[in-house]
Formats: C-alpha cells, sequence, structure tokens
C-alpha cells in the first residue's frame, strides 16, 4: 500500500507527491516519547506540565489529560454531555443546547462518529459530504490522470483514515491520533495501524442501498464518484439489473454555501493586497498595516455573518433556518479567534494596552448581556427594574466604569439615605486606574497608582463602608479582584474567557503576555468547576492564550468545517514572521499546505476557480505544479471562459497548459464544422500539426466544392501561415487565386510554379494544380516562358512517373484525359513561347 | 524557400496602421500608473482618490457578473438613473437580477445615495448570459451561451421578471453527426423593435422583439467567432471578430456579404467589444485581446485611426459616455476600469454641428480642420490632452462589464461584485 510515509521517503520527494491530509505536526509527536519536542507542535501532555497548577477541573473528560491512554470504553460518552449550554460568544439567538459541538457543530454533521454517542449527536447526514481533512485526491474519472500522480488507492485509504478522526468529535479524536503517534516508525505498518485506531466511520450516502448493491468509488480533486454495481452479486443480482446510480460525494461542503461566497471573494482581495504589501514598510507601521490587514479580514467575517444572520431571520424554512444559524455561529467564533490572534500574535499588545485590548475583545463578543442591558435601560424606570444590578454588575464585569456609574448615580438619587455609601463607590470607580495606550504612563506608574486604589478599595470593604447593601459590596469586592466574588457573576459572564478578563482587569491588570497562561488555565477551571469539560473552541482559545501558535492552527483545522480559517490566519501570522520556517517532511510549509487545501478547494468549486489561482500564486513550492494540474481541468463550455482561462495560463509562461486548451478549443471547434476557428485556435498554440490537419480539410473542401469556405481568415493569415508547410500552401494557393481573380496572371503563374517546385504542395495536389495551369497555358497571351513550360512538363512527368502501369490502368478516364490535356496545352504553349521568346530576341 | 516565399503574406508592411507614436501610448500607459499610484499609495492626491472612492458602493453577489446594465431613461427624464440589471455566468444556476439604488428609503439626510444596490428580482436564466440589452423600460434581451435569445419583461408594478420572448438555439453549431447543438451567443444589440445577436457560429441574426421568427440570418457571416455588435446605423451594423476584422453589414442588401471590412492586419489581434460614438456614426472605438483600444474613422480607411496601448489583457467592454461621448470609459479582464477623457482643450473645439468633410483626413492635423473634428479623430501626439484615469484602485479579478448612463456608472467583476459609482464626474 503506501510507500510514502515519513521514514521511506526519499530525500527530495517529487514535486507532485501528494501532501498527506494533515502537515506533520498535525499527526503526532516524532522521536521516541523522551526526546524533548521538535517543535511547538501537538503534544498538548507536555505542555500540561507548563502550567502553574496541576489541578484540572475534569481529569477524566479532559482531552489532555486522556491523552496517551487508551481511548476507554467508559469515557466514550463522557464527551456528549456538555453540562450546562454554553452561550454563544455573540448576541445571535441562542443555539439549541442539544448540540454540545455548539459552534461547531458542523464537524458533527457525520454520521457514526463513535459506536454509542448520545442520540443527539447523531443527525443523518442530509448532503454526503467530507470535511476538508479529505484531500485533493487524483482525478482519474476526470482528464487524465489527477493532480497527484498514482497511488491513489493506498493513499486515499491513510487519508480516510485519518479524515475519520478528524471528523469525529474532536474529544474523541485527539488521543486517538496521538496514540497512533507513538507507533509511527514502521511506513507501512503505521498507516495500518493508524486505521485501526479507530473504529470506521460510516459515511451513508442517501439513497444508495449497499445491501442491494455493492458500492465502488473513484477519488476526484474535491468529489468522490460513489456508484453501484453487481460486483460479487451474481446470484442475487438478477432482480433489478435496471439501474445503476452514480452519487457524487463532496468533500468540501462550505464553499458551496452560497454566503460564504462572499466571504472567499471579499478575502480574496485582501488576501492578493496582503502579498503585494511591502515587506520593507519599517517595524511600527509594518505591524500597523498587519493589524489593518487582521482587521479587514475580520470585518469581512463580520458582514458575512451579518447576512448569515439575516438570510437565518427571513426563511421560514426551519431546516434552512437552523442551517444558517449553525453558519452564524462558526462565523462568529472564528471571529473570536481571530480577534484574539490578532492581539495576541498580530499586535502582540504589550502589557498595559494588552489588558485594555482584552476588555475590547470581550464587550465585543460577549454580548449575550446586551439585550438585559437594553431592556434595564428602556425601561420607565431602570433603578426599580428587577435586573437593575445584573445590569451594573455586567458594567464593571466588563470595566465599562462610565455607564456603571451612570447607572448608579440613578440608582443614588432615588436613595438618599445611602448617598454617601453610592459616592464613596462612584469615587472609587472614578478613580480606579486604567493602563493607557499611548506611552504616558510607565508600567511602574500605573502598578504604584493601581496599588494605592486597591489598598483604598480594600479599606472600605474592611471598614464595612457596603455593609448594608450588598450589591455594592459584591461590587467592591469585584473590584478588588475577589475571585469567588467574580465566580458568583458567572451566568452574567457566560464564559471563562469573560471571567480571565475581568479578574485581570481587577488583580492584575499590567498582566504580561508570556502570563496570560497561567491565568487564562486556571480560570478556565474554576470556571468550569468540573461541571463540564472544555469544548473545541476553549482548546482553541486556550492554546491562543498560551502562545502556541501552531496548536492554535491545528485545532481550528480540526475542529472548523473549512479551510478558509486557518489558511487565511496561518498566512498572516506568516508574513508577521510567527511562524518559525517550519518545514514538513512533504511539501514545504504550513502556509504553503493550507493555502494549497484551501484553493484545491476552490477549484474544484465550478466557479470560485479563478480566485483559487492567486492563491496559488503565492505558494512558491508547489502551487505552480497544483495549478498547472488544476487550470487544465476546468471545463471549457464558452470560448469566453477558456480565453480567461488562457490569460492566466498566458501569464505565467504555462506554455504546455495553453497549448492543450487551444487544442481542446480548435477540436471542439473541428467538431462543429467551424474550420475558421479552428484554424484560429491551433495558430494561437502554434500547433503546426492541427494547423496541417485542418488546412488539409480546407483543402479537401475545395476540391470537392471548388471553392474555398472562411476567406476572411485565410485571405489575412499573415506570418502566421508559416506555422505549417500545408498551412503556407493554404495561403499561397488561395492568393495565387486571388491573383488569378484579379487577372494578374503572370505573377498567378509564377506563383503557382513555385508551390510545385519549391514542393511546398503536397503531391496529390499537383494534379488540381496543374489542371489550375490549364486556363493560364490557354489564354490568348502567353504567360509561361519557355523555361517554366520546361517545369511544368518536368512537374507533369514526375507525377505521373511516379504511378506503377497498374495504377495508371486503375485510373479512370478522366485522370488521363487531364493529363493529355496538359500535355497539348503545354506543348502548345511551348511552341508558342519559343516563337514569341525567338521574336523579342530577334528584333 | 525560394521565390516569393511567404515573405510578409498578403497583408505587406506598407498596410500597417497608424499606430499612435509610443510616446502617446506610453504616455497614457504611464498617467494611469500614476494614478492608480495615487490612488494606492499615499500622498497629497490621497485624498481626491478618496473622495472618489466614497461614491462608490460595492455589493458582493455570490455569483460572478458577466453583463451589468442601466436601464435607459424616459426621453424626457432628469434624474439620474435608479435601475440596473445584471446577470452572471459560470454557476450551476445563472440568473438575470434587476437592481435598484438609490430609492427605497435609501436616500440620507442629506438627500445623499449612502445604501447599497438592492436586489428586486431576479430570474433563472439557462446557461452564462453573454450579453444583455435594454430592448425599452421593460423589456431585456438576454444573450446566452445555450445560443438562445430571451426577451425578459420587468413587471415594475409588482417586480418580478418574466421571459416574455425566447428564441431558442438562435445560434447553433451543425455537428457533423448532423445533430443541432447550441452556439454561445456572444452580442447582442437592441434598435427598438429590431434585435441583431452574434454568435460563436459567426452567424447573424435579424429578430424583431414581436415576430417568432427570424426575420434575417446570415450564416457563415464570419469564419471565426464574432464577438460584439453594434448598430451603425438602422440599417447598418459594425461586427468585430476573433480575427480582428471590422465587417460593416447593410441589412437592406440581400446579398450575405459584408459591405465593408476593416482589420488590424497582420496581428490578427481578436477584438472583443465595439461601441459607436453617440453623435457621430463614423467613430468606433473597439477593444481588442492585448488590451489595445482602438479609434476607427469608417469613412476612410481600413485601418483604424489611433491605436492607444492601454489594458494589460483582453478588453472586454468599451463604451463612449452616451451624452458626453469625449468620455470613453473601458474595462478588462486584468481587473481595471480606465476612464479616458478627450475634454480638456474642450474650448478649441465650439461646436460638432459643422461635420468636417472628407477633407479633414487623419494625416493631415490641420490646424483649420481641427476644431471640427472629433476629439477622437484628432489625438494629436504632440499635444498630451487625453485624460486617463484608472477608475479601480486595488485591481484583481476581471472587471466583466460596465454601463454608464449620466453620472452614474456601473460595473461588475468576477470578484462577484457589483460596484456603483453615481457621480462620476464630481
Amino acid at each position: 500500500m503506501e510507500t510514502g510515509r515519513p521514514p521511506a521517503l526519499p530525500p527530495s520527494p517529487p514535486p507532485l507527491l501528494p501532501p498527506p491530509a494533515l502537515p506533520a505536526g498535525y499527526e503526532v509527536r516524532r522521536g521516541s516519547p523522551g526526546a524533548p519536542r521538535p517543535r511547538r507542535w501537538a503534544l498538548p501532555e507536555s505542555r500540561r506540565s507548563q502550567t502553574p497548577r496541576g489541578s484540572h477541573g475534569a481529569p477524566a473528560a479532559h482531552p489532555r489529560s486522556a491523552s496517551g491512554k487508551p481511548a476507554e470504553p467508559a469515557t466514550a460518552g463522557s464527551g456528549a454531555e456538555p453540562g450546562l449550554p454554553r452561550p454563544r460568544p455573540s448576541g445571535r439567538p441562542r443555539r439549541p443546547s442539544s448540540r454540545p459541538g455548539g459552534a461547531f457543530g458542523a464537524r458533527r454533521r457525520f454520521r457514526g462518529e463513535r459506536p454509542a454517542p448520545a442520540p443527539n449527536r447523531r443527525r443523518p447526514a442530509a448532503r454526503p459530504s467530507f470535511t476538508p481533512a479529505g484531500v485533493s485526491a487524483p482525478a482519474e474519472q476526470r482528464r487524465g490522470e489527477g493532480p497527484e500522480g498514482g497511488g491513489a488507492a493506498g493513499r486515499g485509504g491513510r487519508r480516510r483514515g485519518q479524515r475519520r478522526q478528524r471528523r469525529g468529535q474532536p474529544r474523541r479524536g485527539l488521543p486517538a491520533r496521538r496514540q497512533a503517534g507513538g507507533r509511527e516508525g514502521s511506513a507501512a505498518a503505521a498507516a495500518a495501524m493508524e486505521e485501526l485506531d479507530v473504529e470506521p466511520q460510516l459515511m451513508v450516502v442517501p439513497g444508495a442501498d449497499p445491501s442491494a448493491r455493492q458500492l465502488c468509488f473513484a477519488w476526484g480533486p474535491a468529489e468522490v464518484l460513489v456508484c453501484e454495481t453487481l460486483f460479487g452479486r451474481r446470484g442475487s443480482g438478477e432482480g433489478g439489473p435496471s439501474s445503476s446510480r452514480v452519487f457524487v460525494v463532496r468533500r468540501d461542503q462550505d464553499i458551496y454555501i452560497q454566503t460564504l461566497r462572499k466571504l472567499f471573494n471579499e478575502s480574496h482581495g485582501i488576501f492578493v493586497g496582503l502579498q503585494r504589501s511591502e515587506e520593507e514598510l519599517a517595524g511600527k507601521s509594518r505591524k500597523a498595516q498587519l493589524v489593518q490587514v487582521s482587521k479587514n479580514y475580520r470585518s469581512v467575517i463580520r458582514a458575512c455573518m451579518e447576512d448569515m444572520h439575516q438570510a437565518a431571520i427571513s426563511t421560514r424554512d426551519p431546516a434552512l433556518h437552523s442551517q444558517y444559524s449553525t453558519q452564524v455561529s462558526i462565523l462568529s467564533a472564528m471571529e473570536l479567534i481571530w480577534n484574539l490572534c490578532e492581539i495576541l500574535f498580530v499586535e502582540a499588545a504589550a502589557a498595559g494596552p494588552l489588558l485594555l485590548r482584552l476588555l475590547d475583545w470581550v464587550r465585543l463578543h460577549v454580548c449575550d448581556v446586551d439585550n438585559m442591558v437594553r431592556e434595564v435601560l428602556s425601561s420607565e424606570n431602570p433603578s426599580k427594574h428587577e435586573l437593575f444590578w445584573n445590569v451594573v454588575d455586567v458594567f464593571v464585569l466588563q470595566g465599562r466604569m462610565d455607564e456603571a456609574r451612570h447607572l448608579l448615580s440613578k440608582e443614588a438619587s432615588a436613595n438618599p439615605a445611602s448617598v454617601n455609601m453610592y459616592k464613596i463607590l462612584d469615587d472609587l470607580m472614578k478613580k480606579m486606574p486604567m493602563p493607557s495606550l499611548g506611552n504616558t504612563q510607565t508600567l511602574t506608574e500605573m502598578e504604584l497608582k493601581w496599588q494605592h486604589w486597591h489598598e483604598e478599595c480594600q479599606r472600605y470593604l474592611q471598614d464595612g463602608t457596603f455593609a448594608s447593601n450588598s450589591h455594592m459590596e459584591s461590587i467592591c469586592k469585584i473590584l478588588l479582584g475577589d475571585e469567588d466574588a467574580i465566580l458568583e457573576k458567572k451566568e452574567l459572564m457566560t464564559t471563562w474567557y469573560h471571567f480571565l478578563v475581568t479578574r485581570l482587569l481587577y488583580s492584575h491588570p499590567t498582566v504580561k503576555p508570556m502570563e496570560l497562561r497561567f491565568y487564562a488555565q486556571s480560570s478556565m477551571d474554576l470556571f468550569l468547576g468540573g461541571e463540564s469539560s472544555p469544548e473545541p473552541l476553549d482548546t482553541i482559545l486556550m492554546a491562543a492564550f498560551e502562545f502556541e501558535m501552531h496548536q492554535v492552527i491545528k485545532e481550528c483545522s480540526i475542529a472548523l468545517s473549512n479551510w478558509w480559517f486557518v489558511a487565511h490566519l496561518t498566512d498572516l501570522l506568516d508574513h508577521c514572521k510567527l511562524l518559525q520556517s517550519h518545514n514538513l517532511y512533504f511539501g514545504s510549509n504550513m502556509r504553503e499546505f493550507l493555502l494549497l487545501e484551501y484553493a484545491s478547494g476552490l477549484f474544484s468549486h465550478h466557479s470560485l476557480w479563478q480566485l483559487g489561482v492567486d492563491y496559488f500564486d503565492h505558494c512558491p513550492e508547489y502551487g505552480r505544479v497544483y495549478l498547472e494540474l488544476h487550470i487544465e481541468r476546468i471545463p471549457l463550455n464558452t470560448e469566453q471562459k477558456a480565453l480567461k482561462v488562457l490569460r492566466i495560463c498566458e501569464q505565467r509562461q504555462m506554455h504546455e497548459q495553453v497549448r492543450s486548451i487551444c487544442k481542446i478549443m480548435a477540436m471542439k471547434a473541428l467538431r462543429n464544422n467551424r474550420l475558421g476557428s479552428a484554424l484560429s485556435w491551433s495558430i494561437r498554440a502554434k500547433d503546426a500539426a492541427f494547423a496541417t490537419l485542418i488546412s488539409d480539410r480546407f483543402l479537401k473542401d475545395y476540391c470537392e466544392r471548388g471553392c474555398f469556405s472562411d476567406l476572411d481568415l485565410i485571405d489575412n493569415l499573415g506570418p502566421s501561415m508559416l506555422l505549417s508547410d500545408r498551412l503556407t500552401f493554404l495561403g499561397k494557393y488561395r492568393e495565387f487565386h486571388r491573383l488569378y481573380g484579379e487577372k494578374r496572371f503572370s505573377e498567378a503563374a509564377k506563383l503557382l510554379l513555385m508551390l510545385m517546385t519549391a514542393h511546398i504542395a503536397p503531391c496529390s495536389f499537383w494534379m488540381t494544380l496543374l489542371t489550375d495551369a490549364l486556363p493560364l497555358l490557354e489564354q490568348k497571351e502567353v504567360i509561361f516562358s519557355a523555361e517554366q513550360t520546361y517545369e511544368l512538363m518536368r512537374c507533369l512527368e514526375d507525377l505521373t512517373a511516379g504511378k506503377s502501369d497498374k495504377q495508371k490502368f486503375q485510373d479512370d478516364d478522366v485522370e488521363t484525359m487531364k493529363v493529355e490535356m496538359l500535355r497539348l496545352a503545354l506543348a502548345r504553349n511551348l511552341a508558342r513561347v519559343i516563337v514569341k521568346e525567338g521574336t523579342l530576341e530577334g528584333s | 524557400m525560394a521565390g516569393p516565399g511567404p515573405g510578409p503574406g498578403p497583408g505587406p508592411a506598407g498596410r500597417a496602421p497608424r499606430r499612435a507614436p509610443p510616446s502617446l501610448s506610453l504616455r497614457a500607459r504611464r498617467r494611469a500608473a500614476a494614478n492608480q499610484q495615487a490612488r494606492g499609495g499615499a500622498g497629497g492626491s490621497r485624498r481626491a482618490a478618496g473622495a472618489a472612492m466614497e461614491d462608490v458602493c460595492a455589493k458582493f453577489v455570490s455569483q460572478k457578473i458577466s453583463k451589468t446594465r442601466w436601464r435607459p431613461l424616459p426621453a424626457a427624464a432628469l434624474q439620474p438613473p435608479d435601475l440596473f440589471a445584471t446577470g452572471s455566468w459560470d454557476n450551476e444556476d445563472n440568473r438575470v437580477s434587476i437592481w435598484s439604488v438609490g430609492e427605497l428609503g435609501n436616500v440620507g439626510l442629506g438627500g445623499e445615495y449612502q445604501g447599497e444596490p438592492q436586489l428586486l428580482c431576479d430570474i433563472r436564466h439557462n446557461g452564462d448570459v453573454m450579453d444583455m440589452q435594454f430592448l425599452d423600460q421593460e423589456r431585456i434581451v438576454v444573450a446566452s451561451s445555450t445560443g438562445t435569445v430571451t426577451v425578459f419583461r420587468h413587471h415594475q408594478n409588482n417586480q418580478t421578471l418574466s421571459a416574455n420572448q425566447r428564441w431558442e438555439k438562435a445560434h447553433y453549431h451543425v455537428d457533423q453527426n448532423t445533430s443541432c447543438g447550441g452556439a454561445a451567443c456572444t452580442g447582442v444589440i437592441c434598435n427598438n423593435p429590431e434585435i441583431v445577436t452574434v454568435g460563436e457560429d459567426g452567424r447573424i441574426n435579424l429578430f424583431r422583439a414581436d415576430q417568432k421568427d427570424a426575420v434575417r440570418t446570415i450564416d457563415n457571416a464570419d469564419s471565426s467567432t464574432l464577438h460584439a455588435v453594434t448598430f451603425l446605423r438602422t440599417t447598418e451594423i459594425l461586427t468585430v471578430n476573433s480575427i480582428g476584422q471590422l465587417k460593416i453589414w447593410d441589412l437592406r442588401q440581400q446579398r450575405n456579404e459584408p459591405s465593408q471590412i476593416l482589420s488590424l492586419t497582420g496581428d490578427r489581434v481578436p477584438l472583443h467589444c465595439v461601441d459607436r460614438h453617440p453623435n457621430q456614426q463614423h467613430i468606433v472605438a473597439t477593444g481588442g485581446q492585448d488590451g489595445m483600444l482602438s479609434i476607427w474613422d469608417i469613412r476612410q480607411g481600413t485601418m483604424p485611426v489611433s491605436l492607444l496601448n492601454a489594458h494589460e489583457a483582453e478588453m472586454w467592454e468599451v463604451h463612449f459616455h452616451p451624452s458626453n461621448p469625449d468620455h470613453l470609459f473601458t474595462c478588462s479582464e486584468d481587473g481595471s476600469l480606465w476612464h479616458w477623457d478627450t475634454s480638456t482643450d474642450i474650448s478649441e473645439k465650439p461646436s460638432f454641428l459643422h461635420q468636417g468633410g472628407r477633407s479633414t483626413t487623419y494625416f493631415s492635423h490641420s490646424t483649420i480642420n481641427q476644431s471640427v473634428v472629433s476629439a477622437w479623430l484628432s489625438n494629436d501626439p504632440t499635444k498630451d490632452r487625453m485624460e486617463i484615469t484608472n477608475l479601480i484602485p486595488n485591481q484583481t479579478l476581471s472587471v466583466n462589464s460596465l454601463d454608464i448612463l449620466g453620472p452614474c456608472l456601473v460595473y461588475g467583476t468576477d470578484a462577484e461584485a457589483i460596484y456603483v459609482n453615481r457621480q462620476l464626474f464630481a
């Protein structure tokens, strides 16, 4: 089966070697378990040891702690219960809590991840689909061999194994894959073992009945053709040999979502702009530029989300509605992750501004409470509203001090008795030092101020200033960064990362980027408190807080149902020079791998292929090969489309593809009896053989009909007639006809003779040419000179001498008569010319 | 090879067209490049560029746009156009859509237009939309890659589109096996009630909106693909083909031969688009595969008056401004859209009413004649009077179509976006 597994791989892989489904790091740890990790990739358990606290919320269900151990059946079901339904990161309508994957539910559209998952996780695959984890497999059923050469079955099989893992519920998938890594070593064996690590996943092809017919399949670049066969069912197959069906199974379903096409198109422009942007820009402005690019990407995601949301609202079909809503939540999760990556990686905010950015991030994405705020604020008397204090708390938790104070002042005016208490709290909130964005204050300055303010709060709390009002006391505790007090407001924060930011705000406002990981881990553990286990989104965010960029990309690849996100994010991070040139054992690097996958997906789409071109252009190593192989497979229904494809090839000097496209078009034209078009295409392709073929057709038509078709073309061949001898002859022969028509006989005669003596004319055509000479010989004035007449006679004799006697007899009378007539005409002409030339010389 | 040899071929070098001297075309290109830079980069000119960009609204429509057309305005109308139609291509499910701009409460406080185009209605279209023309206020003629020509009617009261008239396989190939396959209809032009279509099959069809059958068909009008067609007069049409020829057809003559052939000699660069000067019917602009803009005076010579180096790839459309023909717009596969403005020295040309006779040949830019010759024919290389502006700052994918009416420009791209600029001359 597969011989291309890592150890067996030749040092320099042939360019067409297909990349496996995942970059190396995605799969497994390499080397012995005890050896230091080669890179940051993977291996969560070792990362685990870096965290300060050893207490994990729910070890049993924790993916990391589970890693390395065999997947026990006992834990198999534990992934299904997510505890409390988690609010989504944006203010969209809540998703149904029955789907534990939340935003990433899309991945669960596949069946049979596990033997016994909770029933609600089994969603029938409405439309057969692969995840993008699949691979561009060879396209044998299309035109010739697919982009990746041979070895389809074996590789496909292994990939399927990987895909299966990835397609499965991520939590379950991870440990299993890691186990496989331990065994990596013997090439084929490992591949086989990998397959066995998880149970095969079933994907039900709707309409196919495997019990009646066997299914066979063929890989395509992005699709699989599945068809029913009667193979091996000789006995039972007689019942219905009638209809064998062919199914097209697509791998990358997201590409086909209408609304997402906006995302692909708009981000394409940003991508191209980023590639063109000048690298020379110095540090700061370059960073500003990159942050702007990142923001542009995010705004595209947002815009797409809005559209999808609108679509979800406006549709009446509940199935569509839930589909749109799922997409909205996926998009909002993407934006959430992207935004965090932007803060931490692209902008790389320093201590101080970092907190401000994180606060913005939380405010932007935790907006489930916004409805409540709106409701309270719009009520007649906000301070009497039952949720009043909740709103104040929300403001405090999100650090929106001014708004909180504004609300409190209303309450204060309603309670004149305790106005003093309100004033103190208001004062505390007003005085709270915040890090500044500019460089106006140093960190130490800030820390000093903050220490001072903190002590002041402490004092008020201890002397019981707020004792009479539990709400205000809890606010004061929050200001002091009391974890328990903050945790009490869990319902208002809804997510652990909100808790993290609030906690940082009130206890470590000058947190350094590198310290984030400690707080993040403990915040998550505290927040989830063993009640529920982290979801894919949590894992991704956690990896980001831990500055494990590769881990973020890896987890996103697993969790998201499209390549768009990882491809663009990786590219951006690469432009930030943040990804070490991590060369994969195949292909070039991760950025290129992801871009290639994404672009291949685009190319499989009937309309989005044009976008893919630019992505391939910016893959230095394999982009061109991919493009060459993909572009040849674009169906060419109209000439205009062909021209567009041609332009792409010509701009990139892909001569082979230009030739092949022109040939296809020429062949099409020929089949449609459009000789002129066919000739134009073959001239464009500089395809001499084909031009000869078409020229012969033209000449044949002429011989049959006695007149030329497509004169407008043949008369205007110009230098292109040099392409092939036959074409030259065609052009020249037509020129002879034109000269003759214009009564320029001597020129015509000269040309005619030249066509034969210079052997431009094919021998089969000589007789026609000689016949054409007849009227010239019979003209009143003498046209052919004596020498020319001799030449003509020689031509005629050559022609007749070449034929055997037998053939002569077979030739019909017409032919013989023609020869006789020619001989006669030539003789008469010779006589006349001798007389004429003699007289001329004599005179 | 002895004797005459293939030599320069049937088109001797002497017939080469008068190319605009490189200095002009270079200058044009340079200017455009400078504009482009100004728009993309920093500096003082950025403000102006920014101002220009503000008026442009983009809308991503999830389908590649092949054609955009403004609905014509009633003769007496003074307000800018508010409705346009688009057609898509290369989709599994292509559509003809009607969009509105400005109306439906989108008008901002200051009377400024703010919103993006709103979809009013759309209808499925079989095959790629290859070309599209409004026949009148309500009817749109759409050419399909299947060879079918359809007239859609836009019902304005209930905002729906319906097929009004259809000519199935108006363009077709006769297969060797005598089965008929549709051939793409590449161009359509209307002069109510007449509709002329051309196609990949080299056929010209003349339809009447109310008649079921073609009024006239010229089979084998061209041995190669006809790419575009325009009316010269009510009875004369001009076609451009994929071997760089312009052919003029007089529909009154029963002969199936063109009355005149003009060509770019030698190069055989395919021509993709053509437009006629709205006032001076003898001036024709064409755009070719190499992005070259050619201006022709069909009264004289068989070669273009001037060749202007323009885009870097196929020029898909060229349009004279219908009421301000000193302005010309071209768009191209390279993703650019250029505005050519020859009106800078308009003061020199007091009126167009007095036409120059045949004496105003293009070789002699005599000062006497210059004032009456259209700016397009009197391109004096020594005078740099053509302003060229690239209207798209960050070009990526092809701009397939554009249309201008009054101060409004609409264009559609392969990046699945339509753009509307409502203050072109602001």
